[in-house]
């Protein structure tokens, strides 16, 4: 990418710009006892006003400029990375907790043998996935998951309703952060479980006190995701969206929010957690006809009965929504938004 | 928006006796310029000399302590050091976003968004991500989405510095190029002499704590310029030599 012609040949220049060189313009210049006077003169440069825009000559080769730039854009593209093989993926994302979960399984199963504790105690993996079944063949296990996973996904929902404007005033309007700020903070720090008692006096045996409990553990958390996503927003950002214009609630929907989208999400993934969290406490606690058979029912369900199996499958159920939710919905949404940020490879 | 050709005689930009003082220190002591329209100039300084923030002032980011800024062609565009791009948002979306601030239409806008994007020679970047793209590319498209503004003035703070001199040196010809298609008047702040020489018609030297006017060049050299050019140099030599003098006063007392 040689540059071939250091010198463009010049076109004569207008009159008014002869070939004379640089013309500097003497100013008065400022000296201490010029403080409080203007110290320029007024513009007085007819020549330089009236001066015509370079348009001839400088693009004189307009191709040579063209093709050095395509020759830097080129040097600087480092080319898209290609795709991992699925293999590669297979043996170093999906192997390591396979082998992790085999390994716990083998344990247990040896804990087992060993008869560490009375087989009502400790049973089997084998009897506890024959306890599952069993639910299964009642045909009421995906009833209980049901009843629990959308009581869990509309607490959430109303979370993110009442959790998102929530962050935002905190996030923006100073004595609104000074008054419910550390608050906010406190709350998240508080088991959600010591708010059922509370909600079983106020509401009763209802949904209103499942839901209540859900909220407190919920909104917390994802009010405080938004504000460290906003607080974490580059302040160029901010100067950007202003000088483009986008001010008030235009500058909040296509600046604020989207900036702090990173922070936002990874609070939402602890908002759902809490939900999900607050749910089984809630669950296992507000237990009544009237309320239907969920996840947590189900555990207590299985400790009224000392069915130690029915206990452990209960669990691994839990446990398995909770991940099988952050795995499906919100690690690809927050890989997807990492990279197209490119703070993801 | 095309305001321009009735508005020949209107000053881009009338910045009058401006004064800044932040807490006890003054940044900026009785600045008074006017930008023609179509005018290039560039503001010169040491560090400390209230360049960026004279930009602030000029772009409404915060408002002078005595003096006035009137800008009356609206809402003057700003290009940072830092791209500064969205990067949320492709290349191209990035421009949309500013059209859309400004109040094109949806249907025009993506067809103007890829008449920009020509305009900096970066067809073919629409889709691409902030991240996608090197230093230089993504200069070039903040300078597009500044363009995308429709503004008559465009404020430019050191937005060549962080690159390399080759694409900076490339980068000094487009930006000459793109200015005298497109009658946009300049603000340009910079602490290289050489540029401010490259670029523009009038070079205005700050000095520092605060920033005052010290002296301004009329810069007759003509087009096509390049910073290597005998004319530059010397004129650069001058400028240095004052702007030596106006550092060496700090150091005095």
């Amino acid at each position: 990418m040689a540059s071939t012609e250091t010198h463009v040949p010049q076109s004569p220049a207008p009159p008014g710009e002869a070939q004379n060189g640089p013309k500097p313009k003497e100013q008065t210049q400022p000296t201490a006892q010029e403080h409080s006077q203007p110290t320029i003169k007024e513009q007085s440069h007819p020549t330089a006003k009236e001066q015509p825009h370079p348009t001839p000559r400088e693009q004189a080769h307009p191709t040579d400029l063209a093709g050095l730039e395509a020759g830097l854009d080129a040097l600087d593209n480092t080319g898209t990375t290609p795709r991992t093989p699925l293999t590669h993926t297979l043996r170093t994302k999906a192997l390591p907790p396979l082998v992790a979960v085999a390994l716990v399984l083998a344990l247990w199963q040896l804990a087992f043998a060993l008869e560490l504790k009375p087989h009502y105690q400790l049973p089997s993996p084998l009897m506890v996935w024959n306890a599952l079944a069993e639910e299964w063949y009642k045909g009421t296990i995906l009833g209980i998951v049901w009843q629990s996973v959308s009581r869990g996904a509309l607490g959430f929902l109303v979370a993110l309703a009442v959790g998102t404007p929530l962050g935002l005033l905190v996030a923006r309007v100073g004595p609104v952060r000074a008054a419910i700020g550390p608050i906010l903070s406190g709350l998240q720090s508080l088991p959600s479980v010591a708010w059922v008692p509370a909600a079983i006096i106020w509401f009763g045996l209802t949904d209103a006190t499942i839901y209540a409990v859900v909220l407190l553990g919920a909104v917390p958390s994802i009010a405080n995701g938004l504000v460290s996503g906003v607080d974490r927003i580059d302040p160029l950002h901010l100067r950007a969206g202003k000088v483009l214009g986008a001010t008030g609630l235009t500058g909040v929907r296509h600046v604020l929010l989207p900036a702090a989208l990173p922070g936002y999400i990874a609070g939402l993934k602890q908002g759902w957690a809490f939900s999900w969290r607050s749910l089984m406490a809630a669950e296992l606690i507000a237990t009544s006809p009237e309320l239907g058979a969920g996840l947590g029912q189900l555990l207590e369900t299985g400790r009224s009965y000392q069915d130690m199996p029915l206990v452990l499958g209960a669990i691994l159920l839990i446990l398995v929504v909770g991940i099988g939710i952050e795995l499906l919905i919100f690690a690809p949404v927050e890989r997807r938004v990492l990279r197209h940020r490119g703070l993801l490879r | 928006m095309t305001a321009t050709t009735t508005q020949t005689k209107t000053p881009t930009a009338i910045i009058k006796n401006v004064s800044k003082t932040f807490g006890h220190q003054q940044v900026l002591d009785n600045i008074t310029l006017t930008l023609t329209p179509g005018e290039f100039v560039t503001l010169l300084g040491a560090s400390g000399c209230g360049k960026s923030t004279l930009l602030n002032l000029a772009a409404g980011l915060d408002s002078p302590t005595h003096g006035t800024i009137e800008v009356p062609g609206g809402r003057p565009a700003l290009m940072f050091q830092e791209h500064a791009l969205f990067p949320w948002l492709t290349a191209g979306r990035n421009i949309e976003l500013a059209l859309k601030l400004r109040g094109l239409p949806k249907a025009d806008r993506t067809q103007e968004a890829e008449r920009l994007l020509e305009l900096v020679r970066l067809k073919g970047a629409y889709g691409k991500r902030v991240h996608e793209l090197s230093g230089g590319m993504r200069q070039r498209v903040a300078l597009a989405r500044a363009l995308a503004q429709d503004s008559q003035l465009l404020l430019m703070d050191e937005p060549f510095a962080a690159l390399d001199a080759i694409t900076r040196d490339v980068l000094h010809e487009e930006l000459t190029r793109i200015w005298s298609e497109t009658n946009v008047s300049v603000l340009f702040v910079t602490h290289n002499v050489r540029e401010a020489v490259r670029l523009a018609q009038r070079v205005v030297l700050l000095s520092s704590r605060p920033g005052r006017i010290a002296r301004e060049w009329e810069v007759d050299i003509p087009h096509p310029r390049r910073i290597e050019d005998a004319d530059v140099a010397g004129l650069s030599v001058e400028i240095t030599e004052q702007l030596r003098g106006e550092i060496r006063r700090h150091g005095q007392h």
